[in-house]
């Protein structure tokens, strides 16, 4: 019923700066989510980028001097496909991903209060429906708990080196691009707030 | 120099950097990737329970997990969440970044001023966000960032289908007017 209290305090403290990190980083906004996906806001692809490539340095140090183990979803196709589907169109009529709509209740917004009371019905539905809906996520094949370099046959460090070497490019062209037309970046709203 | 915990906003890349540092902490203290939404799964499997207790014996979801060794509890995740929440307040606080409305702008331009009808878009589209996550086993913390970072298959995919599908959604609720108004 309960983790040990050393993990459930590990999992708190963990969530507190998860949930400072994501206010600080302005993705428990509304208009920022549906900015990106309207082209208009790049945040949350520039805070997702940056998290993945210093992540899984870290991670895969870690897996390798065998002090922490993968934790790899399985990647049964009906379930994912279906489940991206129903997703996305959530996320984008919502304006908030889970994790994002938790820390905008703790921003105080209403709108995401009364949607994490949906996602409580949502996952009460899933449960609910279990035995309906796993033969369902399976209908298409399970490849199982896979990854990009099992699946190539190739080393993680490869794909680790190509991640960090897109991400050191593509901020780079970040930073040229704002130096070259410094009235994009002033216009929006995060960089005027940012030297307040 | 301004003190970052009063900050309305920090840089992405330095949020995302803090992130990814946060995930090394999780793996290594916990072993545990970050993710939101099986805890979501959990505590209503533990209500059902709660509300018709036969239903340990008759949904097969109870034995299924307990077999996979993810019987629903109150667990790391489950206080993650409850940190998020605590985090944002701390965050937001500090800084001020409070008090935004309702309706969202964008949303009052597009669909007009009834709170009922953005509250109850908010409630079905977290419904069916949440459902579509446990489908899939995980969201944009679990998949996004936490799969995508392990380079799992399924969370590649997962979030490519899933932010293009959001894409084509919002293109289709706001259009290029709509986009006007971000």
């Amino acid at each position: 019923m309960f983790d040990s209290p050393e993990k459930l305090a590990l999992g708190l403290v963990t969530g507190i700066v998860f949930g400072f990190l994501l206010q600080k980083g302005r993705v428990a906004k509304f208009e920022v989510i549906v900015g990106q996906f309207l082209f208009k806001d790049w945040t949350v692809v520039k805070m997702m980028g940056t998290a993945v490539v210093v992540g899984a340095v870290g991670v895969y140090a870690l897996v390798t001097a065998d002090m922490a183990s993968l934790h790899i979803r399985p990647a049964l196709w009906a379930g994912v496909l279906l489940g991206a589907v129903c997703f996305g169109i959530g996320m984008a009529v919502f304006g908030y991903c889970p994790g994002t709509s938790i820390a905008a209740c703790g921003e105080g917004r209403r709108d995401a209060m009364v949607g994490v009371l949906g996602m409580f019905a949502g996952a009460s539905l899933y449960v609910a429906l279990y035995e309906q809906i796993a033969p369902l996520t399976k209908s298409l094949g399970d490849w199982g708990k896979v990854t990009l370099p099992d699946v190539t046959g190739t080393s993680p460090w490869l794909w680790v080196t190509l991640l960090v070497a897109g991400g050191a490019a593509a901020l780079l062209f970040d930073l040229v691009m704002r130096r070259g037309t410094p009235t994009i970046s002033t216009g929006k709203p995060h960089r005027a707030s940012a030297h307040q | 120099m301004a003190n970052p915990f009063t900050m309305k906003s920090w840089s992405p890349y330095i949020a995302g950097a803090g992130i990814g540092l946060l995930s090394w902490f999780a793996f290594a203290t916990a072993d545990h990737p970050i993710g939101v939404t099986t805890a979501f799964e959990h505590s209503a499997a533990l209500a059902e329970k709660a509300v018709v207790p036969q239903v340990e014996q008759t949904n097969d979801y109870f034995a299924n997990k307990k077999t996979e060794g993810k019987p629903p509890k109150i667990s790391w995740e489950w206080m993650l969440v409850v940190g998020v929440f605590i985090g944002a307040i701390i965050s937001s606080t500090l800084s001020g970044d409070r008090g935004a409305p309702v309706i969202p702008p964008l949303w009052r331009a597009r669909f007009g001023d009834s709170a009922l009808v953005r509250l109850a878009f908010a409630f079905g589209a977290g419904a069916l966000m949440m459902f579509g996550a446990r489908l899939a086993q995980g969201c944009t913390s679990g998949h996004g960032i936490s799969g995508t970072l392990q380079l799992a298959v399924s969370s590649w995919v997962f979030i490519l289908v899933a932010f293009g599908v959001a894409t084509a959604t919002a293109w289709a609720m706001y259009g290029k007017e709509g986009a006007r108004h971000v």
